[in-house]
């Protein structure tokens, strides 16, 4: 096992460096200046070419990626060129709060999904089961932001119990910060539910047919023990993969549900660099979501040879 | 450990009795309800052109905002235009949106899956890393790129779509495909010095399909939302072409003047999503090759 | 006994009496701010920011006025060559430095020479600073500039600490230090920028909240909802087809005021290959477009009415309007006859680029349904912002949706468009008589000269029309009841002396 992930480790170097070259490239190969974007209305000629220039802008692309290779591997990830603000550190600043979020969200998910799908698959056909699906159809049919504008408007405008806005660090203000991501994570974590339910149902669904659940069941043990030791822990192989993937996902940052919720993540920050071209940001964001990846899947496959463990190496 | 007695068929290709399909299919109400919303939905998009109905693009300044009438049965909307109409011609980009953005995702990535799965080694290597690097890149970044380079519209949302969805059908179908292959079964068919495609197709698809059917019809679902979300950004369709997301998107500025406008494409994106998954469903039920 | 009842009293009333004093205002924002230094800052959002941070040389009333803030008094020299500025005494910036004479030449050298500063072209005309005495200065110029004291009423005349931008450099942004009532706490991008009240503000009487909080929000519903969910006390720029809601909502109070600047359509007249078609060739077409659309139409079916029609650069409320030009009805004969005189009776396909945000989307598409009426065929071409401004300052375009925020001065509104070799001349319109007419309407402080050359300006450019102007956007707050004594300026910032907050 532990070579097993030295392995990937090692390996992980030539996928982050080839993530950093496809996104730096695309965003360079796009059209549109950043200086003149961020120039806004004070378009004077000298100033802009001055600053494109001094941000090395006209240098050729591998050029200018080397020198952000260069300063990376120093600890500079460059600044924005919106606000001058230094990467390394928005990145400081938004990493927390996406952190929580996904972690909120994740949560809400597999409480809600799993129980339901385990639940579904073993009421199959009866009206436990419509009912468990139709509601996490509901959870996934509904786009975020519709979602989050109709809670804003019943939860905070109408009925005043949850703030409609505003982050606050968690180590600050634990209650405060939880009530300002609670209906942000709701509304992320109703759409995973649904997948998390879905795939659970269906795995679970393949495995309680299996001889080993008859045996297990001709056995005498109870139902609550074959359910949950012998059926959920072999479903768990689609259900462990879809769930690391989708923590990888949240962690790329919600950019609609911050958006309506003004929660200051990833997401939206990532977004709003690539329509302004602020190259440096999004390098620096793709990076650090690319390593989350990384080890999301490492964990993803790790988990799966504990839980299978024919599923090692030939 | 999802050992298979000898008593129990191998899981065979798709049951050459289609009969036993169809039976399955018409015992299961959910699938039914499912495949019949698929279908009208499809239906109706299809047919779009030839319906009674007004021009989608047609504006009526005078009309601006109505609530349903004999005239505009769902309303109109921001600039006068009638809903019904909107609301059938974007039948098409919707479908289309999350249709065909699957079928790039499971066409590319299905394949990639099994190979990776099946062959290990460097291939598995290659192919898992180059899925990294493709989540790392976020979709919302691909939507945007694809839509300077070549302009926002629908088709590229759904290549934006479809191609950000390909790394969850490579993941799941690799990690089953290797599941199945520590089967015994399996195992004994290799040693027999069974062909591989042979194999593939014998033993493995048929395995991986459940899941890969949930999560397709989970994408689907997805697809159609993302095209909503990214009109929210000012891609994906545009206008004046109708789709149910873009039409969602405006409509939440008049939440409160003008409701309908929210809830008609609301609804159709959700039957829509329901018909597909429960329908689904249905197929995963009745292609289970286990469910003898 | 007695004594401790007294004490508790006084505790009680204290801590009262500071629950009391404990204000801050949340702003809604449309956008989140730029960098915060008034040098190298380039958006309208910020202005906002700066309205309650950095005080200028001076102000302007509702009414367009100069009045003094940092400066109390000025004079012009006969030949219109010197400004000689009387500067206020006793003011100070936040960390303590004093502001005389010599803060202000700094200033203006900063903004001058710092290579990355946006703020030259609107100090081009001084030639020279002298500082006279500690609260006197004196401007020489190279010629004689009217719009310099505008320029003055803006992020030009804003006063920075020296000490705080000699030792900071291009990274003064990140640490702000003015003059202005409230000073810099902190700022997170996309999240909030914090001001504290600051306790030696010359005017701090006027100031009454303790704390301002801006809270960037770009959706207009979630916005509103936050206001009316009581999670911000004020917002700007209040979508036009809320404002019913708003009227009808017992709990808020709305003012509004009609901006300096326009949105309208830019076409490509000489700026490349883009203007080689008859739409950029031929000024028949271009007026014939311009009378196929029914501005009061469009203001009342897109933005309810709430904004102002406009056919010139200055909207028709202000002193610059050209009287002998009002805005046009809408004539699809005259249009089409016109479509024929040039040779297109039988109609003639366009396209116009439009940023692809929802309420220019659909302000375009009512004037794509009006235009094709009178034959003209329009093909929208949504495009990302970025995209856009790189074509349109590349000459990639037939004809652009675009706007402008304004300025105080009416030069600000029409001379770096509509010159030959102007900054953001993106037609590419170039017409000597104009120029000349444009840069002596600039250089003379006389308002009858000015006004005489701005209309004789207007007589060519109805004719050539290489903008088409469409509408003025009216600035549009909607407060929380708690918030009193809000004025609406032209200009949209937010000047927060003499507002309360209630608790």
């Amino acid at each position: 096992m532990l070579a097993f992930i030295g392995r990937r480790i090692l390996i992980a170097i030539p996928t982050i460096i080839l993530i950093s070259v496809f996104v730096f490239t695309l965003q360079h190969l796009l059209p549109g200046d950043p200086i003149l974007v961020l120039a806004g209305e004070e378009r004077d000629p000298e100033v802009l070419e001055f600053l494109r220039e001094k941000y090395r802008l006209n240098d050729p692309i591998p050029v200018q990626y080397l020198a952000w290779v260069g300063n990376a591997l120093q600890g500079d990830l460059g600044i924005s060129l919106r606000t001058n603000q230094p990467v390394l550190e928005l990145i400081g600043e938004k990493l927390p709060v996406t952190l929580q979020l996904a972690t909120m969200a994740l949560i809400i998910a597999m409480v809600i999904g799993i129980p339901a799908g385990v639940l579904s698959a073993y009421k199959k056909g009866t009206w436990i089961d419509w009912v468990a699906n139709i509601v996490a159809l509901s959870g996934l049919s509904v786009p975020n932001f519709w979602l989050g504008i109709m809670m804003i408007l019943l939860v905070s405008v109408q009925l005043g119990w949850l703030p409609a806005s505003g982050y606050q660090p968690f180590a600050d203000d634990p209650l405060q910060s939880i009530k300002t991501m609670l209906m942000p994570a709701f509304v992320l974590g109703t759409a995973i539910a649904a997948t998390l339910m879905r795939h659970t149902r269906s795995a679970m669904l393949s495995v309680l047919k299996s001889d080993y659940i008859r045996t297990a069941r001709a056995k005498g043990l109870a139902e609550r023990v074959v359910l949950v030791k012998h059926a959920l822990r072999n479903a768990l192989v689609p259900i462990v993969t879809v769930t690391t993937l989708i923590f990888g996902e949240l962690l790329a940052g919600a950019v609609l549900t911050e958006q309506i919720f003004t929660i200051p993540g990833f997401g939206k920050l990532v977004v709003d660099a690539v329509f302004n071209r602020d190259y440096a940001v999004v390098q620096g964001i793709v990076l650090c979501t690319g390593i989350a990846f990384i080890f999301m899947n490492l964990l993803a496959d790790v988990a799966q040879r504990i839980l299978n463990p024919r599923m090692r190496d030939k | 450990m999802s050992a298979l007695t000898a008593s129990q068929t191998p899981a065979g290709t798709l049951p050459k009795k289609r009969s036993r399909f169809w039976a399955k299919m018409r015992k299961n109400p959910a699938a039914l309800l499912g495949g019949a919303l698929v279908l009208f939905f499809v239906i109706v998009a299809v047919m779009a052109p030839l319906m009674p109905i007004v021009d989608p693009t047609a504006t009526d300044w005078l009309a601006v905002r109505q609530a349903p009438s004999a005239a505009h049965p769902f309303g109109t909307d921001e600039i006068g235009r009638d809903v019904l109409s909107r609301m059938i011609w974007g039948a098409q980009a919707s479908l289309l949106a999350g249709v065909v953005s699957v079928a790039i995702a499971v066409c590319l990535g299905v394949p990639l899956g099994v190979a990776a799965g099946y062959m290990g080694g460097w291939t598995d290597a290659v192919i898992s890393r180059v899925t990294e690097a493709l989540l790392a890149a976020p979709f919302l970044i691909l939507a945007i790129a694809l839509a300077a380079f070549l302009g926002p519209n629908l088709t590229n949302a759904m290549i934006a779509i479809g191609v950000s969805a390909m790394p969850i059908f490579i993941r799941l179908s690799r990690a089953q495909t290797m599941s199945v292959m520590t089967e015994d079964y399996v195992e004994s068919a290799r040693a027999v010095g069974l062909k591989p495609l042979v194999l593939v197709r014998r033993y493995i698809l048929p395995n991986i399909f459940p899941p890969l059917l949930v999560q397709a019809t989970l994408t689907i679902a997805t697809a159609i939302i993302a095209e909503a979300s990214l009109s929210f950004l000012g891609l994906g369709q545009q206008p004046p072409a109708p789709s149910w997301g873009s039409m969602l998107n405006v409509a939440k500025n008049f939440l409160e003047q003008a409701p309908w406008m929210a809830l008609y494409p609301g609804a159709a994106i959700f039957l829509v999503v329901l018909g597909f998954n429960l329908l689904g469903d249905g197929l995963r039920d009745a292609l289970d090759p286990r469910d003898h | 006994m007695i004594r401790t009842k007294h004490i508790a009293l006084a505790l009680a009333f204290g801590v009262a009496a500071t629950a009391l004093q404990a204000q801050d205002l949340r702003i809604g924002l449309q956008e989140d701010p730029d960098v915060l230094d008034p040098d190298q800052s380039r958006t309208f959002v910020g202005r906002i920011v700066y309205a309650s941070m950095c005080d200028k040389l001076v102000d302007i009333t509702p009414g367009l006025e100069i009045i003094p803030q940092l400066a109390t008094g000025w004079q012009w020299s006969d030949d219109g060559l010197q400004l000689t500025m009387t500067l206020r005494e006793g003011v100070v910036f936040h960390d303590g430095t004093a502001f005389n004479a010599e803060a202000v030449a700094a200033n203006i050298d900063r903004s001058q020479n710092l290579p990355e500063s946006r703020r030259k072209s609107e100090l081009g005309s001084i030639t020279g600073v002298e500082v006279v005495d500690d609260h006197t200065i004196a401007f020489t110029l190279g010629a004689p500039d009217a719009t310099l004291l505008a320029q003055f009423a803006d992020r030009a005349g804003m006063m920075l600490s020296p000490t705080a931008f000699e030792a900071a450099g291009t990274d003064f942004g990140l640490n702000p230090v003015c003059s202005g009532p409230f000073s810099f706490v902190e700022r997170i991008q996309q999240d909030r920028i914090v001001l504290d009240r600051f306790a030696d503000y010359w005017n701090a009487d006027a100031i009454n909240v303790d704390s301002v909080t801006f809270l960037p929000m770009p959706d207009t519903t979630v916005r509103l909802a936050n206001l009316r969910a009581g999670d911000l006390d004020m917002l700007e720029r209040l979508a036009a087809t809320d404002v019913a809601s708003v009227q009808a909502d017992d709990s808020l109070t709305m003012e509004q005021a009609v901006s300096l600047g326009y949105q309208g359509i830019t076409i490509n007249v000489a700026n490349g290959a883009g203007a080689d078609n008859p739409l950029g060739q031929d000024e028949r077409i271009r007026q014939a477009l311009s009378l196929s659309i029914d501005r009061n139409v469009i203001n009342q079916v897109v933005f309810e009415g709430a904004f102002a029609p406009g056919n010139q650069p200055f909207p028709p409320t202000s002193p610059w309007y050209n009287d002998a030009y009002p805005v046009p009805e809408r004539d699809v004969e005259a249009a089409r006859s016109l479509l024929a005189e040039a040779g297109f009776a039988d109609g003639i396909d366009i396209t116009v680029q439009v940023p692809n945000n929802p309420v220019q989307l659909q302000m375009m598409q009512v004037v794509q349904a009006m235009a094709s009426e009178a034959g003209i065929n329009i093909e929208l071409q949504a495009k990302e912002f970025a995209t856009l401004l790189a074509d349109q300052s590349a000459g990639d375009y037939q004809a652009s949706q675009v706007g402008w925020s304004g300025r105080v001065d009416p030069d600000g509104n029409i001379h770096q468009f509509m010159t030959t070799d102007g900054g953001i001349n993106d037609s590419a319109y170039s017409n000597p008589e104009v120029d000349r007419l444009l840069n002596e309407a600039r250089t003379s402080t006389d308002t009858d000269v000015r006004l005489a050359s701005y209309n004789a300006a207007r007589d060519i450019l109805i004719e050539d029309t290489p903008i088409i102007y469409l509408y003025h956007v009216t600035w549009i707050w909607a407060l929380d009841d708690a918030v009193q004594g809000f004025v609406p300026y032209p200009d949209g910032m937010i000047r927060l002396e003499g507002v309360t907050l209630a608790e």
